[in-house]
């Protein structure tokens, strides 16, 4: 890959910047800590790049503004951390629903509530699967080093135009904060999906008859067919309906956009997996600690891998048996009491001794706490 | 405003009606200014977005011919700000209903005046929740019944008109379903200002607001609508007695304050300039 520039960067700052890789020309937010650097960059960078910035009233007409300008074709995100991810829970479902391609970004921090505003935690996993009401399709994606904010980010807007849908991006305080060396790609070396066009641009009255992946060929606004968009239960049509047979078959569509399609989401990286008698499964900056851990416990000779999910919705269930195949022990820390590791008890069962480790007292799991459990 | 034809059927989803309104409502006459301001204007049906929340006067977007945005409740504005600021070239125009405009959406409502971004917001106000069962709203009048309010309101109402003016909103306007010439030109009016513009029209909902309060029927409240109102040219020669119980209509503020998306296109230029100099 053909690099452009090598720079020295914080992750919050790593994830404006694969912003403007990605195409994104909107951005609608409100200041929260851990992650209102994001804003600031692209309050710079996105004029500059026919872009546009507004810090909006609150953080429910962030989300609302950020859908308005998808569904007027600009590629749209908004940032936040913890309690302004509750805040956009309602619009976020809206965009479930409607299908608007958006990317929210949650730079993780402690809680509940106000909690704690500077430290880290990955609290909010559940959330990000389940925040909104209503059974819903969501992609959840969490990268671990400062270059993979960058690289992951661009992904996320991939998924979100392909399938037109919201990605929730999960960074926490430590990998936003952090500061790493990224190699910027040039932009010709990058792969950039825009949504499924329409069988015609004018007079198109079908915005949500599908392709062949389930996704909608929806217009643009102002592109000359005048669809309509509604959160309520609605066919092909956009126009709301309360025919049974037209709102089940739409709720199936919605989930399987995603599942049908979900081996072209998964991402995993594993470490030292093969051989190994203990699995370690982390995510985001926990990644970090577990993969020191598995070197350290190599040099000692000690059979340890990691397998590291970087989507964590849809959950790579195949890939996580697989891993866990023939391993004696499987370790699961996370910055909170236990949420992700509920999905790996689901898919592993009991037949394998799964330890937890876990903290919420805002320092990061260390490698020797996973070196204890392991 | 001369009433000449204008082709509804042509700014209609025909194929959509007959439409949820309850009999009597008002907020087909209020709708039906909007389409002849659209067409007196000759504006391009492909570049007219007209957004909403929720609430009765939220589902009108659906029977309209525009691209059409039928958003949660409340957060119109908002969807509407991304919207314009993606597409400055569309046409913004938003319904809401008094409870989706002024309590739930408040807080929107206060900044898309203060920014005044172009865009223009109609308020369909019939003093009620409608959708949800007659329960009272930000501008139910102090005493009046609702299905919450069983033993009367006891909350002062919001004036929507001197809320906006006060938040910087640049055409302010108050018109009547009774007054359908009057709210014409208002919302034509509305439209044309390149700035922020609201136009609160008195509706009527003789099915909960007109039940609980001696209003039965569609022409009872129309009646009502016609006494209670008196010009804002005529009201400046009134003392605050003769005004007691009255409201206001008509042009309430004209002003010129920069606009939103024009003054960001030379945060644009700015930074591009910068961008090259560096």
């Amino acid at each position: 890959m053909k690099i452009k520039e090598v720079r020295f960067v914080s992750g919050n700052e790593a994830c404006a910047l694969g912003a403007i890789a990605a195409g994104c020309k909107f951005f609608g937010g409100y200041p929260i800590s851990p992650s209102s650097e994001i804003a600031e960059f692209l309050a710079e960078l996105l004029p500059a790049n026919d872009g546009r910035f507004i810090q909006m009233e609150d953080e429910i007409s962030a989300m609302g503004s950020v859908i308005g300008a998808s569904l007027a074709g600009a590629k749209a995100m908004t940032a936040t951390s913890g309690p302004g991810f509750s805040l956009k829970q309602e619009n976020l479902g809206f965009a479930c629903m409607a299908e608007v391609p958006c990317v929210i970004v949650n730079v993780m921090r402690g809680g509940p509530s106000t909690g704690a505003p500077t430290s880290p935690a990955q609290a909010d996993i559940l959330q990000a699967r389940w925040g909104t009401h209503g059974d819903h399709p969501i992609i959840v994606t969490c990268p671990t080093t400062v270059q993979e904010i960058f690289l992951e980010i661009i992904r996320a807007f991939n998924l979100a135009e392909r399938f037109r849908n919201p990605v929730v991006y999960l960074l926490d305080e430590i990998n936003g904060h952090m500061r790493e060396k990224i190699e910027i790609p040039e932009p010709a070396e990058l792969e950039l999906i825009r949504r499924p066009a329409p069988p015609q641009a004018e007079n198109w009255g079908f915005p949500y008859r599908r392709n062949a992946e389930g996704v909608p060929l929806m217009p643009d606004f102002g592109t000359g067919s005048r669809c309509h968009v509604t959160g309520l239960d609605h066919g092909e049509t956009g126009f709301p309906t309360g025919n049974a047979e037209v709102r089940q078959a739409l709720h199936h569509a919605l989930m399987a956009k995603i599942d049908k399609n979900a081996a072209s989401i998964y991402k995993n990286d594993l470490f030292m997996v093969e051989d190994a008698e203990t699995l370690i499964i982390a995510f985001g900056s926990t990644a970090r600690s577990a993969r020191r851990a598995v070197e350290l416990m190599r040099k000692e000779g000690r059979k340890v891998g990691l397998f590291r999910p970087i989507t964590l919705y849809p959950i790579p269930e195949a890939d996580i048996l697989k891993a866990a195949q023939g391993k004696l022990k499987i370790v699961v820390p996370e910055m909170n009491l236990g949420q992700y590791v509920l999905e790996i008890r689901r898919i592993l069962g009991r037949d394998i001794p799964i330890v937890q480790v876990n903290r919420t007292d805002g320092e990061p799991i260390t490698p020797d706490q996973i070196m204890a459990a392991v | 405003m001369s009433p000449k034809s204008v082709d509804y059927a042509n700014l209609l989803r025909t194929q959509y009606i007959p439409h949820i309104w309850c009999p009597g409502c008002g907020h087909g006459i209020i709708l039906k200014a909007v389409l002849r301001a659209v067409e007196r204007l000759g504006l391009d049906k492909n570049k007219i977005a007209f957004v909403s929340g929720i609430g009765c006067s939220s589902r009108a977007v659906g029977y309209v011919d525009f691209n059409t945005l039928h958003t949660t409740h409340g957060r119109a504005l908002a969807f509407a700000t991304g919207v314009k600021i993606a597409r400055p070239d569309l046409h913004v125009i938003v319904v809401s209903g008094d409870g989706d405009a002024l309590a739930i959406g408040g807080n929107h409502f206060i900044h898309a005046c203060r920014r005044n971004i172009d865009m223009t917001l109609i308020v369909f106000n019939n003093y009620i929740y409608g959708m949800t069962g007659g329960q009272y709203s930000p501008t139910t009048p102090e005493g009046s019944f609702a299905s919450t309010a069983p033993f009367g309101s006891v909350e002062p109402p919001f004036d929507v008109c001197n809320l906006a003016i006060a938040a910087g909103a640049t055409y302010v306007a108050r018109g009547t379903a009774y007054s359908t010439a009057q709210l014409d030109k208002y919302v034509e009016k509305g439209i044309q200002n390149p700035g922020f513009s609201v136009i609160e029209a008195l509706s009527q909902c003789p099915t909960y607001y007109g039940r609980k309060n001696k209003l039965r029927t569609p022409v009872d409240n129309l009646k009502w609508q016609k006494d209670v109102v008196v010009s804002a040219a005529k009201a400046k020669d009134m003392t605050p007695d003769q005004l007691a119980g009255k409201i206001q209509v008509g042009e309430l503020h004209h002003g010129t304050r920069p606009e939103f998306i024009r003054t960001y296109q030379t945060i644009i230029q700015r930074a591009k300039d910068a961008a090259l100099a560096e």
